[in-house]
């Protein structure tokens, strides 16, 4: 079966909390097929979901059954915890086998949902990284390499491949109802920073994330595309309009104190991140605005809602 | 952030004697902050680059005791910095970005109408706890030439070092002898069409006494340059302590250049040149009229 505009739509990683957001508003418009290798908990009827490893050679049956007009492809981990061999080649080929089977089926649009942590925090960082900014990730970081890796194996497809529709979005930290590093960090009770440093960040609600990669689904957008959310804002002021105190550390005493934790399998924040809150890596989002009509609908104040109301809660 | 260092320094004011203290807590200086547009101020108050009025109205008491009882800043001709987007370029010196601090000090605390100018500072002041904040909430930026077009294109104030990292680290005999310049102020410039104002800074280049610049320390601090002064190691890090020179700031005729920023070299360089030679001309002048190092 060939690519199809009017098939269905392929959700790669749709267990995850982003991946079902994804998929509740994406199944209103178009048949949803969800692969994962997590387990979908009470998916919506009309969702048929494939408890199924990317990698696996049962994926290209599903690709062959049915017209599929797009791939949208959220299958990429970040989990520092895990074994390094089993990261890389879960990333990387399984990108690679995405990619494979998007233009075996001609598939006319593939979404791939990258990061703009692929930047990387450098001090010498521009304050507003474009989509041309090299991805400087890798150096610092094993494990962000791999996802360096996929996002360029996008950007190569869409080159070779000027057929298909590729879109490689990158947004910021997204924060709000999901578990990745960020919003957890947001979640402590005291947030750790490093002393004497308050570098600018820039968040994102899950949500607006959402938006951008259903946005990305209409025929004519593809490219690379930085996805912002409200206005970039210090470290410090977002601690403070949480309402919660801060706990500065001297840099060696966190960096160290971190690996211990690490050690002892007591944290999963990898310490090399702290740069992420040391320096700068944010991101120019007009292209977004003026190519894909984007524009973010939680403002700072929303997103600080939902975290003092997440807490109240509990 | 409120940092404890700040509130000892708050503390330590309130002993001082009410001359100096009228100085640095001055509400005319402190009210200009609010003549400054806000209209670039994000949700919490923040502008993109990371500047705060707010939180510059808190350390503004730290930069008036520097600016006008440390260092006695003295300024000449500041009124001929006009109002549009402007580049300001200055003589670079002092092994610590001091004189960028200052300079951009007087356009808010003497000009005639207070703006924030952005000064482009190196690369490794990021990597620096405290003074990478400090420099942040001031308005101060990387010099990317991202930042500096992005800066001139909404009409903001820039203060660039051409001299980069070679005027900075500087050794005492050099003194006031402008090395090479960069090119990259002038192609900017010309692409955004921005005023070319020289500055130049006479005092900074005394601040520090650097005897040697020792490359096997500033690789194993990842700086970019490592001075050795007299009191230092002598003193220990109070070795690198800027002396309290006076700082004169003396501000040239603007200048406007046009052309293609993509020009050959030769052609940038002859205007480079134009500015450099300038420069050089308004730091005569400054040594010249200068009696005294201290006062």
């Amino acid at each position: 079966m060939a690519g199809d505009p009017n098939g269905a739509v392929v959700i790669t990683g749709i267990s995850g909390r982003l991946g079902r957001m994804v998929a509740s508003l994406a199944h209103r418009d178009y048949p949803v097929i969800g692969i994962d290798r997590r387990r979908f908990v009470d998916p919506p009827k009309d969702i048929e979901v494939h408890n199924l490893d990317i990698r696996r050679k049962r994926v290209e049956r599903i690709f062959r059954r049915q017209p599929i007009r797009a791939v949208i492809h959220m299958a990429i981990i970040h989990d520092p915890r895990m074994n390094r061999e089993e990261h890389h080649s879960f990333n990387v080929m399984g990108t690679k086998k995405i990619l494979s089977y998007v233009t075996r089926f001609k598939i006319p649009k593939l979404v791939v949902l990258s990061s703009a942590n692929v930047y990387g925090p450098r001090p010498e960082n521009t304050q507003f990284l474009t989509e041309e900014s090299p991805l400087m990730a890798a150096g610092r970081f094993g494990d962000i390499g791999d996802l360096v890796l996929v996002d360029l194996a996008a950007n190569t497809f869409f080159w070779e491949h000027p057929d298909v529709e590729t879109v490689v979005l990158r947004p910021t930290h997204i924060v709000g109802p999901v578990h990745n590093a960020p919003s957890n960090y947001l979640r402590l009770k005291r947030i750790p920073t490093i002393m004497g440093f308050d570098p600018m960040v820039q968040v994102i609600h899950a949500e607006d994330v959402v938006r951008a990669l259903l946005m990305a689904l209409k025929p004519g957008v593809r490219g690379v595309f930085n996805i912002t959310g409200p206005d970039p804002v210090a470290l410090s002021g977002l601690i403070k309009a949480l309402g919660k105190p801060r706990l500065p550390l001297p840099a060696p005493l966190f960096v160290e104190g971190l690996r211990m934790l690490w050690r002892f399998r007591m944290t999963s924040f990898p310490p090399p991140e702290l740069d992420y809150i040391r320096y700068v890596c944010t991101i120019d989002g007009s292209r977004a605005r003026d190519e894909m009509g984007y524009k973010a609908r939680y403002r700072l104040k929303d997103i600080i809602e939902f975290f003092k109301k997440e807490q109240a809660n509990q | 952030m409120e940092t404890p260092s700040l509130d000892t320094f708050y503390r330590a004011l309130e002993r001082l004697p009410k001359r100096i203290r009228n100085m640095v807590y001055d509400p005319e200086v402190l009210g200009k902050v609010d003549l400054i547009s806000r209209e670039n101020l994000g949700e919490l108050g923040y502008d993109p680059f990371g500047y705060n009025p707010d939180i510059l109205k808190k350390i503004l008491p730290v930069v008036l005791f520097l600016y006008r009882v440390y260092f006695r800043t003295q300024v000449f001709d500041i009124d001929r910095v006009p109002d549009k987007r402007v580049v300001l370029v200055a003589n670079h010196a002092g092994q610590i970005p001091i004189d960028g601090f200052i300079v951009a000090a007087s356009m808010f605390i003497d000009a005639p109408k207070p703006r924030v100018v952005r000064s482009m500072i190196e690369k490794w002041v990021p990597t620096l706890p405290f003074v990478s904040w400090f420099m942040a909430r001031a308005g101060q930026v990387v010099g990317t030439p991202e930042n500096f077009i992005r800066l001139l294109n909404n009409n903001e104030t820039i203060l660039d070092f051409p001299e980069g990292v070679r005027g900075i680290s500087k050794t005492f005999p050099n003194r006031y002898r402008l090395v090479e310049f960069g090119q990259g102020f002038m192609r900017l410039a010309l692409a955004t069409k921005a005023t070319i104002v020289p500055v130049a800074v006479i005092g900074s280049e005394e601040q520090v006494i650097s005897l040697h610049n020792s490359r096997t320390m500033a690789k194993l601090f990842g700086a970019p340059s490592f001075p050795i002064t007299p009191f230092f190691p002598g003193l220990g890090p109070l070795g690198f302590m800027p002396l309290p020179v006076k700082f004169r700031l003396y501000f040239g005729k603007p200048m406007e250049f046009k052309g293609d920023p993509d020009e050959d070299d030769e052609k940038i360089q002859m205007k480079v040149k134009r500015v450099r030679s300038t420069l050089q001309g308004l730091i005569q002048r400054g040594l010249n009229e200068r009696k005294h190092i201290f006062w």
